[in-house]
Order: C-alpha cells, then structure tokens, then sequence
C-alpha cells in the first residue's frame, strides 16, 4: 500500500438514485465538506464500466480509500470488493430514496439525509485503512478429537477422508464409548421397524485402518495452548508419557453418561437386582446374545418387562433432570423389540408420559405396536419388589386410575443423559453438580477438566444450560464460544447416534473451515473472511482487565506485566473489547472509535428552531442493519430524521459514541440489538448481553447532561422485523418530537 | 343413446311411499335432463346401512352388498353401480373395499353367495350420484341446462357425515367440503358460509336416542338459520328426514320457531333445469319450500 | 357354561387378544397411540351417561379391563359419523373397531340390556333381511313397542305429528304394515345370510381354538 493516503468518493446515480436525489450536489459535497482529494458521479457504478473507473483511478491516481455512495455495505459485494484498499459505503438506495415517499414535500428531507450520509462516509474512510491481516497465523492442519465415541469416531473419519490428519484421544482403552456397549441400535434405514446392527466394529476397524488417523488410547489432553492453527496440546497416557500435537482445530466429543439410577430407589433401582437401568438391559442382551433373556435376580427367562420412561427425567420437583433426553423413548422401543422379536409372548409394557419419537422413529413406534409392544400412558409413582415379581405402581393417565398397577419380572428405568462437559467455568465456586440438582448430599467430585485450555477465562468451553457445552443454539449449533474448538454429540444437547454422526459430520466440517481461515489470518464464524484484527495501544492501557474479563471468546490473555495479550486467530472481531476499554486504545484497522466517532460528528446538525430533529441509530449489522435494508426493500417508510451507522455488535458500542452524540446536539440516539439472556440472539453469543449492561449505566450521564432518559432507546430487533423496525423507529421520531430539540444544539 | 348410463342402486328410503321418494322423484328428472340412463339393479336388496353392525356383524353385511354386486354384474355388465343414497352408498363401497382387499373375507362370500345362485367376478365400481355428476359429467355440463336459476336464495349445504366421511367425494376436503356449495351455485343460489356443514344429525340414533340426536340437528338448523339461509339441501336421505322433520319437536323442547326447509340437492337442479314442482317432488316436503316451489316450472 | 365365559377363558383373560381375534378390526387396537383425538371429535362426546371415549376404551382392552368394556354402553352411542376415522394420525378405523365391539358384546350377550340403539340394531337388521328390503313403517311401530303396548302407544302418540307429516307428504305408506316393498327372491336371501353367519361363526371358533 502507498503511504500517500488519497481519498476517492463515488457517487452512483443508478437504481434511482440519480432521479431522486441531486448528485451534482453530493459530488460537491464530497469534495467540500468530505474535503476528498478525487469525487466523481457515475451513471451505473457497479456496472464492469462504472467499476473499471474506479479501478483505473487507483491505478492511475494513486487512489487508496474509496467511499462509495451507492447502495447498501451488504449490496453488491463482489463488484465493489478492492483488497488492496480500504472501502466505505454510503448507503443511499436502502438506506435513504427507498424508505422515502417520492414527492415533492420530501425531496428536501431526502437530499439532505443522502448529504449526511455521504459527509459521514467520508469522515469514516479517512479513519479507516484496509485491514492487512492477522500475521500472526498457524499452519497445522491436524484435527484433534477429544472422545472415541461413535460422534468422535465420525468425526475423526469425516476429517480425513476429507484429507486432513487426525489426532483421536481417547480416555479409555478401546474405541466405541457408549455405543460399543450396545446389543444393537435404532434403526437408520428403511423400513425403521427392527433393532440394527450398532455399526461400532466397523468404525474401530475403519480408523485403525486409516494412516491418516493417530489413536491415543487410555490417554486424557493434559494441556492446551495457543490458537486455531497454532494448537499446542500435550496428551498424557496412563503409562505417564506425555506426547505433544500440533493442531488446527478441535473437536470435542466426549459424550455423556447416563444419569445415577442409584438416585432413583422410589423405582426400584439398587433394591432389586431386576431393576436396571438402560444401559443394564443392554449388558442383558448382550450376554443373553440372541437368546432368551434372563432374570439377574435367578436366572430363570422374563416373561414380562415394563420400561418406566423419564426415570429421573423432566422432573419440574428439581431433584433429577429437568430435561428431556430425547433418545430414551426409542431406545425403549428398541429394547423392548429385544424380547418381542424372541419371544412374541413375553409381555412387553411402556409406560409414558408423552412418548417422543424423533427422526424416522414414528415408524419404529408403530413397528412395536404391531409386534405387541403395549404402550401405557401412565407416571410411575413406584416399583415394589415382591419375592417373585416387581409390582410397578402407576397413575394411569386415560384412564384416570391412580392406584394402577402392573406384576412384572423386569422393570428398565430410562434414566437420560447426563453430558461430560469438564469444569463449568462461569462457575468456579458453585458446587459441580451434574444435573442441576441442589441437594447437598448428592454433590459430587469436582469435575476433571477436558481440555485444560491456557486460556485466561478457564480451562474448558463455557457451558450453556444443564451443563452442555456451549452452542450458539438456535442460529449456528456448532460454534462455541472458543473458536477452532468445536463440541459435537450429546455433550453439547441429548441425543441420539444418529443425531451425533449428523453432528459430528457437521461439526468437522466447521473445523475444516476455522483452520483454513486461521492459516490466512482471517476471521472465522461470523465475519468468516474479515482480515481486520483488534490492535491496543499499550502505552495508553490502564490495566484495567475489562477487556480480557469481558471478550465473549477467550481470545484475551494477560501477559506476564498484566497488559492484554491478543490472540488474533481466536478473535471474532465482534469489538466487544472496544466497547469495553475506558481508555480507548483497542481499534481495528476498518472499525475504530475513530471511526464512527467521526461519522457521528460529521452530521449536519440544524438548529433547534429548524423543526428538524436528528436522531443516532446505531445498529448491529448482523439483524438490525440488514432488518432495516430489507424495510428498504420493501419500502416500508421511515423519518428522514433518523442517521443509521452499523456498529459489529451492540457489544463493541463505546459509550464515548452516545456521550459525544448528544453533545453535539443529536435530539436522539436509538440502539438496535440482538435478544441477550436465555435464548440470545447474539452472534457473538455476549455481545448484546454486555452492550446493554453497559447502556444501562448511561442514564447517569443524561442525568449529569440535564436530557430526558428517553434520549436514548435500546431497541431489541430480529432479522425478521422489517416492518416493526420502521415503525418503532417512527414511534421514536415522535416521541422525540414531544420531548422536544436537545437544549445541546447551540454549542 | 344416453350419455351415460348405470346400474341403479336407489335403496330402501327411496321407494314408492318411502321416506325419501321425493328424492326419487327428482333425481329421475334431474337424470332425465343431463341424458343419464339409470337402470335399477333387479331385485336389489337392503345394505343393512351402517347400524347394521350389531345383529349383522362382519360377513352378512358384506354379503347383502356383494348380492347387489352380483345382480348389477349379471344383469348390467361394464356399468358402474350409481347410489343416491349416502349409507348405501357408503355401505356398498367399504364392502367393496374390504372384499377386494381381504381373500378369505371374498372366498366366504362367494360361498354364501353360491346359495343365493350368485358369484362375483369382478366387483363393480360404486359411485354416488354426485360423483357421477361432478366426475362423469363435469360442472359445465350441470350448468348448461339452467333455466331458471335460483337467484336471490340463500341455502345452507348440509354436507352431513357419509357422503364425506370415510370417502368423501374426490378431492374434497373432509372439515369443509365444497362440492354442494358449488353445486348450490352452479343453479344460481348463493351457498351461505355456516359451521356445522358437516356435523352429524345423529343418524340411527335419532330413533334409538332421539334426545341426543335432537340436540346435535338442533345445532345444525340454527347455524344455518344464523348464517341467514332460508333453506338447508343435502344429498343425504337420513340427513334430510332427520333435520327436516324433528324441527316440530326441537320447537316445543327448546322454544324455538324453526322452520326451514330441507331439500335435496337434485330438486334445487330440478327446478333449476325449468322442471315442475311435482317433477322435483317438492310436494313430497313435510316442511314446504314456497320459494323454490315460485320459481319452479316457470316458463 | 355362558358364550361370554367360554371366551373369557379361552383367552385367559388376554382381553387384547380375543379383541384382535374376535372383534371386527380389533387388530387395530395396538395401534393407538392416545392422543385422544377421536374423543374429541366424537359429535356424541357432550352427551351425559357418555361414560368412555375411545381413546379410553383403548387402553382399557390393553389394561384388560374386558367386563367394563363389553358390559358399556360406550360403543353403542356412535352414530357412524366417521369423524374419528379421518381424523385419527393412526388411520385406525375406529368407527368400525366400535361396532365391532358392540357387535361383539351383542353376540356374547353382555351387552346392557336396555340400550336403545342395540334393540333398534337388532330390530333394524331382522326388518331388513326378512324382506330383503326396508319396511320403514314396521320398523317404526316395532321400535315404539319395544317397551310393551301402553309404552309403544305413548311413544307413538309423541311422534304422531312426525308420521303425519310424512304421510301427508306421501313419504309414509300406511299399507306398508301389510306387506310391503320386499325382494323377489326372499329364500335365496336368507339362505345367503344363514350360511354367512355359519363361516363367520365357524372363522372366529377356529382362531379361539388355536
């Protein structure tokens, strides 16, 4: 890049544009108020032609920043993409004549809002520089698994059939975890009516197989350091070796355990040989191998099995797992096709309470009932042992019969998972209780960490809910908030092996990715692609720790004279850090205090006799910003008062930005913000959470300032609100108009 | 030649004398109109209609429809066996399915059969006469020969349970079928929107329970009054006779002053088509239709 | 020994299985799945002494409740509408699984003995196969007398506006009580019906008996 720093401003007069505003007059703005060294107009910009002109004046110019005042920053992309130089996009077309009425009485308002946002264009490209890079990369392009389960397993394969060398650790002394365990599995194939094959050995034999594919066994990761790309792991075996990876991105699957049906003697459970768990019928059925299955209390063959679901399970009383496990009802349905399919006349009974089938498990629900599977839709209040036989006592629930019960010589509890999620990191110092029970006396052992990550905020992956590992839930399941490190199968939610396999494949895939990405120094998952990296200013920093505490990502550490320690290829460019630092010294080369500071202070601000409010939205430009460019599209109207700026996250908002606003006369600042708390929203999964936390303390400012609180608003908007964002905005714009111009305006 | 012609199944209820000949009456000038040859199936026999589950039971049931099947086969090979009545249509058709479906059920009817004189070769298809209508002649067909149209009436279309439900006709939907609606407009009447389109009258229990069949026709006939119809057509006989001819007792038990009447949905064609009120058998109406009766026959 | 006790211990009180063996459709019953949707678009469901929806009488016949089954007058309350059937996720015919238990606990004889709808079924199918055709007259009158004489003339008394209706419309023959519409050829028709009634009998022996 040149070090003469010349700024171009373009003017686009296509789609429109050139009919409903004056573009004569926003050239002249450019030049005069954006005071750029070069701006010219353009009939059709993203034309090949229109494009060419630009390229040919950095050519032949020495152009090295380019505003352009067209269409949206999320339109069209490809035409205006110029690596070499940093770009700003003044947003004309969604952003101003499509949510305009076009008639004469709004022309003036019109112009002057694509005045606005042409000068703030300007004041933001002369801040910015194009972003050259992380440099501080990775290169290893090894997959490490952390579990040798069926998810671990497949993931591990995934990877290297897609050529990438694996690393599979596994803490036990043989591949398969849980599903090895198994007599056979739910079925995944047409017609879904019988018991299959588990497909385990076939896995094991496939990986052993596989050069690209390096197995520890009886081994635990003793140490993670560094980055994605840059992974140092240690691997420690039970013969007390240490070896050392290196390694690109990480896939957790360590699976879960079923939940202690020792905490369920009410069922039975620890009373009666005969009462077992599901992971006892299967050791059953496995030594039965095909034939009758036989009674642990004396041998002799069951005649008759009822299966209790939810055992400890759904429990709103808050002594077992609040949660549905989700697999255990076709599980069921498979064991009790263990002994149907042996012998049609041993009585086979289901008691549920809702029965939960996922996947093709319809037809294996309807598959038992034809092979005479009795389903009873009853909650089991106790199982009694007799001297010959259990009697299950259950509440029937069609028939209303609280006193129901069943004599039968096997009772299965199906008792759910409980996930191997290592050390719950947000909370260190609340006792590790698997479940979320509370009772004191049932509170167990410390969990053993998994991952032993060198990372400021812990050494695992923060965990969601019920003790699963993170996941951003509802928008991108995969990604953690530990980036290149990925959890898959039931250590992230219950369920079942071919949930995990999807999972696993998925998840792999995800990983593949982060490598690649940190191998060029680019951003992962959300602004995949995005080579700008936050920079501090250590001689300004205060060590304060806000940004390490608060970086949603763990990418943060402190070095050894506790001044933040950044590292880029963990970083997800949310900003969180900017918004956080007091002092001001964090930026990124594209996104800087500087430069929405300047944007805000670029507006024209009229006077308080003018009639003509301006209003700050900041807006997160993963929902809100393209909420509102689809109002555009579908013209849904909003106030010329309004100036828009997308910010990367509410997360990243500094409140200099709102300070600095309503001292220079802005009536209003609105903030546009993902869902935070349970069921977030947020990309970066903290961001809004601790952009609010930190806007609520702005009323002390006001308060110093003598304005309204109403001054500012934080407005909660899904991508999906493309008509209620308009109007909320207007309803703003009145209120704003009640309360009156800001008293700032004159200074 | 006609355009079309069928084996004739009309049922018990659409005898001379009957409860529902006046459905006879016009389903004869409605055919007559559109060129469709119905020949009545020689000594057909009773269908034991749906609450003949109980004495019946399984087999003899089958085998009552099977002799019709055989007779229509015998006597009028290659036509389709057409019903106006909903249970014998209903009736007919699950035997049908049941024998063509189960060879052990089919091999004891030929059995029995076999001491009546009868076998089944191929079993016919069963259609209602609405399906004959809407299927083999098509809507435009229907409105072709509209005379006089009903304009200016409002009906309700009492679709009821067996001409919908478990067949129902082709293509319809079973909470909300709009074939009679269609039908209703295709003579020029307007087809009011109500709720109870396809609520059942009670059936055989309007004999047995006639409390609780009351109650449910009641619910009927108000929704469509409600919805502003002056009259309610069906294609259903028992349908018919159960909502037309309890409104006198649903009257005194629960103080209302109904009086609407239920016609069939070939007496609106009928009158439509330019034909009389004795060719659309309105005489044959417990609960005169004075409207329909203006309009029809007019030149 | 009673035919209702021959049954029942022939199956040893696996109610679920004589059901499916004995019981038109009753193979169906396993299939259920409780969501109670056929309860609730039962048209009769608001009527008292409606003691078991199917969805109940269901999981009774899996619970082996076989005397409350049999002995309720449930199964005789439907009025073949057919909104449980095409309604049900399950495709069960439910329609038919209830008649074939009322139909069942007729032939067994445990059947309530005043249920309305089991005389009118019973009065129904002898009217109809004795002629080969409905005599709706004969059957009307048959169903007031059903309670004895003073009975039936009340009962005819309350329905006589309905009978004038219909015979002023012409839509009642009162010459039908002395004969009638009836088929030609009656013997062939009840020697059909006597040997239908024999396999049917001689089938559901063959499955107790197995």
């Amino acid at each position: 890049m040149s070090a003469e720093k010349k700024v171009a401003a373009y003017i686009c007069k296509g789609c429109g544009l050139g009919e409903r505003l004056d573009a004569d007059a926003l050239v002249n703005v450019a030049q005069k108020e954006g005071k750029v060294q070069l701006a010219r107009s353009h009939d059709f910009l993203c034309s090949e032609e229109g494009v060419d002109l630009i390229k040919s004046d950095i050519a032949n110019e020495g152009v090295t920043h380019i505003m352009i005042g067209a269409c949206s920053r999320r339109a069209k992309t490809e035409a205006f993409y110029f690596p070499q130089n940093a770009v700003a996009r003044a947003n004309l077309r969604e952003g101003v004549i499509w949510i305009r009425p076009d008639t004469e009485e709004a022309r003036e308002t019109t112009q002057e809002m694509a005045a606005d946002y042409i000068r703030m264009g300007c004041a933001e490209i002369k801040a910015m520089s194009a972003p050259a890079g992380n440099p501080n990369t990775g290169s290893s392009r090894t997959l490490l698994v952390v579990g040798g389960g069926v998810s671990g397993m497949t993931a591990a394969l995934e990877a290297s059939r897609t050529g990438y060398p694996v690393v599979l650790v596994e803490k036990s002394g043989q591949l398969g975890g849980w599903a090895a365990k198994l007599w056979r599995r739910i079925p995944v194939h047409e017609p879904f009516k019988a018991p299959a094959d588990t497909g385990v050995a076939d896995m094991v034999a496939q990986i052993q197989a596989d050069p690209n594919i390096k197995v520890y066994l009886n081994a635990t990761v003793a140490k993670t350091d560094g980055a994605p790309g840059r992974f140092e792991v240690q691997i420690a075996t039970e013969s007390g070796s240490v070896a050392t990876e290196d390694i690109g991105a990480i896939i957790q699957a360590t699976g879960a355990e079923p939940y202690d049906a020792n905490k369920l003697p009410e069922l039975g459970y620890g009373k009666s040989p005969d009462v077992v768990d599901q992971a006892g019928l299967e050791a059953l059925a496995r030594a039965a191998n095909g034939g009758p299955m036989l009674k642990p209390s004396n041998g002799k063959p069951v005649k008759s099995v009822a299966f209790v679901q939810c055992a400890g399970q759904r429990d709103a009383g808050g002594q077992h797992l609040s949660y549905c496990s989700g697999y255990c009802c076709n599980a069921s349905i498979k064991q009790a096709m263990y002994f149907k399919d042996g012998n049609p006349d041993v009585d086979t009974t289901i008691l549920f309470t809702d029965l939960r089938t996922p996947g093709n498990g319809e037809d294996f629900y309807r598959s038992a009932q034809e092979k005479g599977v009795i389903f009873s839709k009853g909650k089991v209040a106790s199982v009694s042992p007799g001297a010959d036989a259990l009697t299950v006592n259950f509440h029937d629930l069609i028939l209303d019969d609280k006193d129901a019960r069943l004599e039968v010589d096997l009772v299965v509890l199906a008792t759910g998972q409980v996930p191997n999620s290592g050390v719950d990191i947000e909370a260190p110092n609340k006792p590790q209780v698997e479940g979320g029970a509370a009772d004191a006396a049932t509170v167990e052992a410390k969990p053993i960490s998994i991952l032993n990550l060198q990372y400021r905020q812990g050494p695992d992956v923060p965990q969601l809910k019920w003790g699963f590992t993170d996941s951003h839930f509802i928008c991108f399941p995969y990604e953690t908030r530990r980036t290149g490190i990925y959890t898959v199968g039931p250590v992230r939610r219950p369920m079942d092996m071919a949930q995990a396999r999807e999972d696993a494949t998925g998840a792999t895939l995800k990983a593949i990715q982060a490598i690649e990405n940190a191998q060029l120094g680019r951003a992962a998952h959300p602004r995949s692609g995005d080579l700008s990296f936050p920079k501090v200013r250590l001689e300004g920093c205060t060590q304060c720790k806000r940004c390490t505490v608060e970086c949603p990502f763990g990418a943060i550490d402190e070095d050894e004279r506790r001044f933040p320690l950044f590292n880029e290829s963990r970083c997800r460019r949310c900003g969180t850090c900017m918004g956080a630092c007091p002092v001001r010294v964090i930026s990124f080369e594209n996104y800087s205090v500087d430069t929405v500071g300047s944007q805000i202070k670029a507006v024209d601000i009229p006077d308080e006799f003018s009639e003509k409010p301006r209003i700050l939205i900041l807006a997160c430009e993963n929902d809100a910003y393209p909420a509102l460019d689809m109002a555009g599209m579908q013209h849904n109207e909003y106030s010329a008062f309004v100036r828009i700026i997308p910010v990367r996250c509410l997360g990243s908002v500094n409140t200099i930005w709102i300070t600095d606003a309503l001292n220079a006369g802005y009536d209003g600042v609105m903030l546009m913000g993902c869902k935070h708390g349970e069921n977030y929203q947020c990309h970066f999964v903290k961001g809004s959470e601790l952009g609010r936390y930190r806007l609520s303390k702005i009323d002390d400012t006001l308060k110093n300032l003598n304005l309204e609180t109403d001054r500012v608003r934080d407005l909660e908007v899904a991508i999906a609100d493309i008509e209620h964002v308009p109007a909320m905005i207007n309803q703003y714009a009145e209120r704003i108009v009640e309360i009156g111009m800001s008293p700032f305006k004159s200074f | 030649m006609a355009k079309k012609e069928y084996a004739f199944y009309p049922g018990c209820s659409s005898q001379r004398g009957a409860s529902a000949s006046n459905y006879l009456t016009s389903v004869n000038a409605m055919c007559k109109t559109l060129d469709v040859k119905i020949t009545e199936i020689p000594d057909w026999n009773c269908c034991s209609a749906s609450i003949g589950y109980a004495e019946g039971g399984e087999l003899p049931r089958h085998v009552l429809n099977a002799r019709n099947f055989a007779l229509a086969e015998k006597h009028m090979p290659g036509q389709d066996i057409v019903a106006t009545c909903a249970a014998c249509w209903l009736g007919a058709r699950e035997s049908k399915e049941r024998l063509e479906h189960s060879s052990v059920l089919l091999q004891d009817t030929q059995e029995a059969l076999k001491e009546a004189g009868l076998n089944i070769k191929a079993i016919p298809e069963v259609r209602h006469m609405v399906e004959v209508l809407i299927e083999d002649l098509g809507w435009n067909a229907l409105a072709a020969p509209v005379k006089n149209p009903l304009e200016g009436l409002k009906f309700a279309g009492y679709v009821g349970c067996q001409t919908n439900r478990p067949f129902g006709i082709s293509g319809e939907n079973f909470e909300n079928p709009m074939y009679l609606d269609k039908l209703i407009e295709t003579v020029g009447g307007e087809a009011v929107p109500y709720d109870q389109k396809v609520t059942c009258c009670g059936g055989a229990l309007a004999f047995s329970e006639p409390d609780k069949a009351q109650a449910q026709i009641k619910d009927i006939v108000e929704s469509a009054y409600d919805h502003g119809a002056e009259m309610i057509v069906t294609p259903c006989p028992l349908c018919q006779a159960n909502v037309e001819i309890y409104q006198g007792h649903i009257n005194k038990k629960y103080g209302t002053k109904f009086r609407i009447p239920v016609l069939y949905y070939s007496q609106l064609m009928t009158v439509a088509y330019g034909g009389s009120a004795k060719e659309a058998g309105l005489d044959g109406q417990v609960i005169k239709a004075p409207k329909l009766e203006a309009i029809a026959g007019k030149k | 020994m009673s035919a209702n006790a021959q049954m029942a211990t022939k199956y040893k009180n696996n109610f679920l299985k004589e059901v499916e063996e004995q019981v038109e459709m009753g193979e169906w019953v396993k299939m259920c799945m409780q969501c109670g949707v056929c309860s609730g678009s039962c048209p009769t469901n608001f009527h008292p002494g409606w003691e078991h929806p199917p969805q109940e009488i269901f999981m009774m016949i899996r619970a082996g409740k076989r005397e409350e089954v049999l002995t309720s007058p449930s199964m005789w309350m439907c009025t073949s509408c057919y909104n449980c059937i095409v309604r049900c996720p399950r495709k069960l015919p439910i329609t038919h699984i209830m008649h074939g238990l009322a139909n069942y606990a007729h032939r067994l004889g445990v059947a309530p003995k005043m249920q309305p709808t089991r005389s009118f079924a019973k009065l129904f199918w002898n009217n109809c196969v004795k002629t080969g055709r409905v005599n709706e007259l004969k059957l009307s009158v048959g169903l007031y007398f059903k309670d004895g004489l003073s009975q039936g003339i009340r009962n005819g008394m309350a329905m006589k506006d309905v009978a004038l209706g219909l015979l002023k419309a012409k839509r009642l023959n009162p010459f039908e009580l002395f004969g009638g519409h009836k088929c030609k050829d009656q013997n062939g028709i009840h020697a059909m019906l006597k040997k239908a009634r024999e396999l049917e009998e001689k089938r559901k022996a063959l499955k107790a008996a197995a």
